[in-house]
């Protein structure tokens, strides 16, 4: 029961994009089309749950056992940077197909904040075990994969009408994700 | 001259939030008062520039095929600094920054600064560049920052403008009201744009 709410809260109710403010910039950045959100959700979800082992046995047994707490963010940036460049090269060498498709993807995650944001949280969860926190880091990039998703579908549709001029580009996208995020506001009775 | 050039772009011309719309995260994020966007926007200052003039003193060192691990490793380092000393001496403004003051590293503003004008240019307009920017980011999230408290809240850096039963729209301080609001204020920015030209 207490994983079920896990994955409900992240998804709808504190959705990682909506709700929390991360990963904003490919949000609004890639996501002219459903087909490239998609894409973007497939890499992040894929980087996300590997970052998150990582990082979560680097705190458990590096930098608690060893007094280097203050080390965190510096450490787990460069653990996530080094990861990302790995995943790229494997990929390419072993799955051309899946490189294909998630391939342009993968270097603009470094800097997507969300991965660096939710290890933080991750290894912040009051006595999570490792299922825990991969589960935790999941269920927020597939809320992050719905959000962005669902947001590439109405910006399709954005492009076929007709918006007054000083409203093209950023301010009507915006103004959509705050729509967007007061629609997921519902969802804040169920958890 | 050329200095204050520098300097002056940041402000208005690039102004980080309105137009180059870089570093959304923290403006979404943590404007929903006047005083965290300011809060939020120094720290974010500080580090960029101290981060544009260690990289432009180090560019040459630096082989450049490396050189983005090299600069996230710098400003990791001052953000660690910013991190501590805030929590040390400001820790109300500290917990309610939460997870944002971290994430300074990730902040497309301060690698793209870096990128595209420290590893480029020397110390002195590295640090103009650098503070122009820093400032400019600030000024973006305190106008967001204050437009959400003026119509969310009701009050104006904390200090109170309406009776204590109002009505305000408290929408604008949950998180939908940081898209709406910072949609229509670029849309008015691009408005007076043209009227401008």
């Amino acid at each position: 029961m207490d994983y079920v709410l896990i994955i409900i809260s992240a998804v709808l109710v504190n959705n990682i994009v909506l709700a929390q403010f991360l990963g904003i910039c490919p949000f609004l950045g890639v996501s002219n089309k459903v087909s490239t959100a998609l894409g973007m959700s497939g890499a992040v979800l894929f980087v996300i749950v590997l970052s998150t082992i990582v990082t979560y046995l680097l705190n458990q047994y590096v930098l608690l056992a060893y007094d280097l707490a203050y080390l965190r963010t510096i450490s787990f940036i460069f653990v996530i940077a080094a990861l990302v460049q790995m995943v790229e090269i494997i990929l390419k060498k072993i799955s051309p197909a899946l490189y294909e498709a998630l391939g342009v993807f993968l270097p603009l995650i470094t800097t997507n904040c969300a991965v660096l944001g939710l290890a933080l949280l991750a290894v912040g969860m009051e006595n999570a075990s490792l299922l825990k926190a991969v589960l935790f880091s999941a269920s927020n990039a597939l809320g992050f994969g719905l959000a962005i998703t669902l947001f590439a579908g109405i910006r399709e549709q954005i492009h076929f009408t007709d918006i007054p001029q000083g409203m093209q580009g950023a301010p009507i996208s915006l103004i959509t994700a705050g729509l967007l995020s007061m629609a997921f506001m519902g969802f804040a009775g169920l958890v | 001259m050329n200095q204050f050039k520098n300097f002056t772009k940041g402000l208005i011309k690039e102004n980080p939030v309105f137009v180059l719309l870089l570093g959304m995260c923290p403006v979404l994020g943590v404007t929903s008062s006047a005083i965290n966007g300011m809060g939020m926007g120094l720290a974010t200052a500080f580090v960029l520039v101290m981060s544009n003039m260690a990289i432009a003193l180090i560019k040459n060192v630096i082989p450049d095929k490396v050189r983005i691990p090299a600069f996230v490793v710098v400003i990791a380092s001052f953000v660690t600094v910013v991190e501590m000393v805030m929590e040390g001496f400001l820790p109300d403004l500290y917990n309610q920054l939460g997870l944002f003051i971290p994430l300074i590293v990730v902040n497309c503003l301060i690698l793209g600064r870096a990128e595209a004008f420290a590893s480029k240019n020397n110390v002195i307009s590295s640090f103009f560049d650098g503070l122009g920017m820093g400032l400019g980011f600030t000024l973006g999230l305190v106008v967001l920052g204050a437009t959400r408290e003026i119509l969310g809240a009701g009050t104006i850096f904390n200090v109170p403008f309406v009776g204590e039963d109002a009505n305000t729209l408290l929408l604008f301080v949950l998180p939908p009201g940081a898209f709406i609001a910072l949609g229509y204020l670029i849309a008015g920015i691009n408005q007076l744009k043209k009227v401008n030209n």
